[in-house]
């Protein structure tokens, strides 16, 4: 299958102000204030199969989101928007303009009840209508766990293909935001990766968000569509004007490498680039994998890129234990297991709830991924001891 | 100053004697007492279901002279919080009550230690009512040690063991089904106390709460539902989030009484009638009508969806603090210098509280891992490189 390459432009992080203490393993929230960090992502790029230049305009996240969202209700008379503060803008500004131009029948807020919003929006959904429902923080999805769970995942599976709720997308912020505490920055992706039936999709800059969130909301299947909403406002990038999809189950590296694949989605992905970055004075070559939809997620291309590297890291904000980064442990571990050098490492959330003021310490941060970086490429097969393995000599010794 | 230390030291005072003021280092020449008095609620309840108590309210000068010193202290206190919010000081989400302190201090003098309550995530100031200093709610809402929840809360988590209040919960709505649990505790166990769950206009959409009242109406559970009604679920106005905002009245089988939730005295009197009530016959909602002059939270500016004019509005005419100074000033409980001299006094409690929860520590590390389970469970969790490292819980 052809794969797509897209240049991508300069994604800039601001290092969150509000931090007023730098936690001792380090870490991008730096306090320095209105530290700019700025990176290229795709650094070793490929080129675009299609060499003509698109118009791009150069938006940040939400903004995005709002184009894609204008694009559906433009082409799709039975498109609906719905959630919480939809009506004005949405909390984060994603649907701005959206019921001034659409009317109030096809963009509607709906009460505090996230369970009814989803389960309306099966309803909607099962009459071949696309219903997108906003639920307002990916923290507040799970009285919603129960429809998406029981009724759109196996709607048409139970109803032997008579019926189904393909036409529904679920956009929930989900992620650390940097002041979140318990309830404003979880990440619940994994809870959902557990159900077959649905698809769970995760872009990780602008250009990405509008083109995976149009097609997600064209797939035939009912999407569970995560926006990390740190990269909302942050992340601002060269997003082309025009109508186009990315594709569903595709995964794409980001950099090529030779020496180890590390496997992110989301805002995390801007972590792992900067440990990249870093790893490579040490002269390891990393080769990064955005898995963009994670179920069902796309496992031919992250066995291609270990059985080339022998080595993997996955790195995701969820708490380790039962986080998806296990599903793809286990199963590069059983697919390419005489392949691996090394067994495979999680750098993750640790198993707290998500902090209120520890979450510098919380964080996977880019040190952390740094030094399981490390770990993973100079270390012994059966763990006993770091060694210098292979024609690498890295300077720092662990 | 626990309220209701106060409560009851002002209650010991002789009759028609000077008023030590509790936590003063003088006597004040206020001529209070705890004679009773009988005072008219200018607005009348509206019963759902049953007949709504009577309109005449005992109280007394000591008593309104603490509920005066009271809610102002806590609006100092919203007030500060929403300074060190801008000061950056306090991070993460902060809900301000100040507008709505009525409801609170108005259901603690009907109240004792044998009641529970539990609320949503506005808990500042229902925190200092059941038995909480500024100091913690000032540390805790900086995410120090001092704080009532060990720093590790915040905003919405505020908890008080003994004075029976289970919070604090981020999660609208949440908190009602906890509160039929907490009310079937209390039967069972005979303490003779009601548990109030208290919630929004904008969590009365809520399918738990229904479960909830279904449950509680099915087993004569001694909970009272309280609807804040603010009319405002954040930015939505509740005649465009709810077919009927009329939420005494969502409880359907479940009998009902709307209160003016900015009459101190409506609502003790609407508590005390509810608290027999449920005692003996099962649950109740009161739906208390305030305002909140604040926005949502600190990110919300408060006026997009609605006018300024609304907000002073209702500052100037239904004001609680007013309202009471009002009768203090007219039944000649007190004289003004002496409403200015009890002011000062909060406002400097206030800011030494303040003062003391800027110095204390941050929560240590470890931290971090406490508290996930019970102490010494033996559990591990694993950091952030789960081949790498684990960590024994404590």
């Amino acid at each position: 299958m052809v794969r797509r390459r897209f240049s991508f432009g300069l994604v800039s992080r601001l290092s969150s102000p509000i931090y007023g203490r730098s936690p001792c393993s380090g870490g991008i929230w730096t306090p320095c204030l209105g530290q700019k960090r700025s990176f290229m992502t795709a650094k070793d790029l490929v080129e675009s199969e299609e060499p003509e230049k698109k118009v791009t305009n150069r938006i940040n996240m939400f903004s995005a989101i709002n184009q894609a969202l204008h694009t559906v209700l433009d082409s799709d008379p039975k498109s609906y928007v719905f959630g919480e503060d939809v009506g004005f803008g949405g909390v984060f500004r994603c649907t701005t303009a959206l019921r001034d131009k659409f009317g109030r029948h096809r963009v509607f807020n709906t009460p505090l009840c996230e369970q009814a919003i989803v389960g309306f929006g099966i309803g909607l959904a099962s009459m071949g209508n696309r219903a997108i429902a906003e639920i307002q923080f990916a923290d507040y999805i799970f009285p919603a766990l129960d429809q998406i769970v029981n009724e759109a995942a196996k709607y048409r599976y139970r109803s032997g293909n008579l019926f189904n709720c393909g036409g529904l997308t679920v956009r929930a912020p989900y992620g650390a935001v940097g002041h979140g505490g318990h309830y404003h920055s979880q990440s619940p992706e994994a809870f959902f990766c557990h159900v077959p039936g649905i698809k769970v999709v995760i872009p990780r800059s602008p250009s990405q968000a509008k083109g995976l969130l149009l097609a997600s909301i064209r797939d035939p299947n009912p999407v569970v569509f995560f926006e990390p909403k740190w990269l909302y406002r942050l992340a601002v990038e060269e997003v082309p004007v025009d109508d186009y999809t990315l594709p569903l189950s595709s995964a794409e590296v980001m950099r090529k490498g030779s020496d180890i694949t590390l496997v992110g989605w989301g805002a995390q992905l801007a972590i792992m680039e900067e440990a990249c970055d870093e790893v490579s004075k040490l002269g390891i070559s990393c080769e990064l994998i955005d898995l963009r939809t994670l179920i069902p997620w796309d496992k031919e291309l992250v066995e291609d890129s270990v059985n080339k590297t022998g080595r993997l890291l996955v790195s995701h904000e969820a708490p380790v234990t039962g986080g998806f980064g296990a599903e793809i442990a286990a199963s590069i571990t059983n697919s390419c297991f005489l392949r691996l050098q090394a067994p495979v490492s999680r750098v993750c959330g640790l198993d707290t709830p998500f902090p209120l003021v520890f979450e510098p310490f919380y964080m996977p941060t880019k040190n952390k991924c740094l030094l399981s970086n490390q770990n993973n490429v100079i270390l012994d097969i059966d763990c006993t001891r770091p060694i210098l393995f292979g024609k690498r000599a890295p300077h720092a010794v662990l | 100053m626990a309220l209701r230390q106060a409560w009851q030291k002002a209650g010991k005072v002789l009759n028609g004697g000077a008023l030590v003021s509790p936590g003063s280092t003088f006597a004040r020449a206020l001529s209070t007492s705890s004679d009773p008095l009988t005072l008219e609620i200018p607005v009348p309840f509206k019963g759902h279901k049953v007949d709504p108590p009577s309109s005449t309210v005992e109280t007394s000068a000591a008593e309104l002279v603490d509920f005066f010193r009271t809610m102002f202290v806590m609006r100092r206190m919203e007030i500060a919080a929403d300074s060190l919010y801008k000061s950056k000081f306090i991070r993460g989400f902060c809900h301000l009550y100040d507008g709505q302190e009525a409801v609170c201090v108005g259901m603690e003098a009907a109240l004792n230690d044998k009641d529970c309550i539990i609320t949503a995530y506005r808990d500042h100031c229902t925190h200092l009512g059941r038995g909480g200093t500024v100091l913690e709610v000032f540390a805790e809402l900086m995410g120090r040690k001092d704080g009532c929840s060990l720093g590790k809360g915040g905003s919405m988590h505020m908890y008080n063991k003994k004075g029976g209040f289970y919070g604090g919960n981020g999660i609208v709505g949440a908190q009602t089904p906890l509160g039929a649990g907490l009310a079937f505790a209390q039967k069972y166990l005979k303490v003779d106390g009601v548990t109030l769950a208290m919630y929004g206009d904008g969590a009365a959409n809520q399918g738990q709460l229904f479960e909830a009242m279904n449950i509680s109406a099915l087993w004569d559970l001694p909970v009272i539902y309280v609807c804040e009604n603010n009319h405002y679920g954040m930015g939505t106005a509740e005649w465009r989030s709810a077919k009927s905002p009329e939420y005494y009245k969502r409880g359907d089988y479940v009998p009902g009484l709307k209160v003016d939730g900015m009459d101190c005295l409506a609502v003790k009197q609407a508590v005390k009638f509810a608290k027999e009530y449920s005692l003996k016959n099962g649950p109740m909602v009161l739906e208390m009508d305030t305002y909140r002059y604040h926005g949502h939270s600190m990110s919300d500016p408060g006026s997009t969806y609605r006018t300024r004019d609304e907000i002073s509005g209702v500052r100037q005419e239904r004001d609680p603090i007013e309202r009471i100074r009002k009768l203090l000033l007219s039944h000649e409980f007190a004289s003004v210098a002496d409403l200015k001299a009890i002011e000062k006094e909060a406002k400097k409690e206030v800011e030494d509280a303040l003062a003391k929860a800027k110095e204390s520590p941050s929560p240590d590390a470890p931290e971090l891992f406490s508290h996930i389970y019970r102490k010494s469970y033996g559990a591990e969790a694993y950091g952030a490189d789960r081949k790498e490292s684990t960590v024994k819980l404590p």
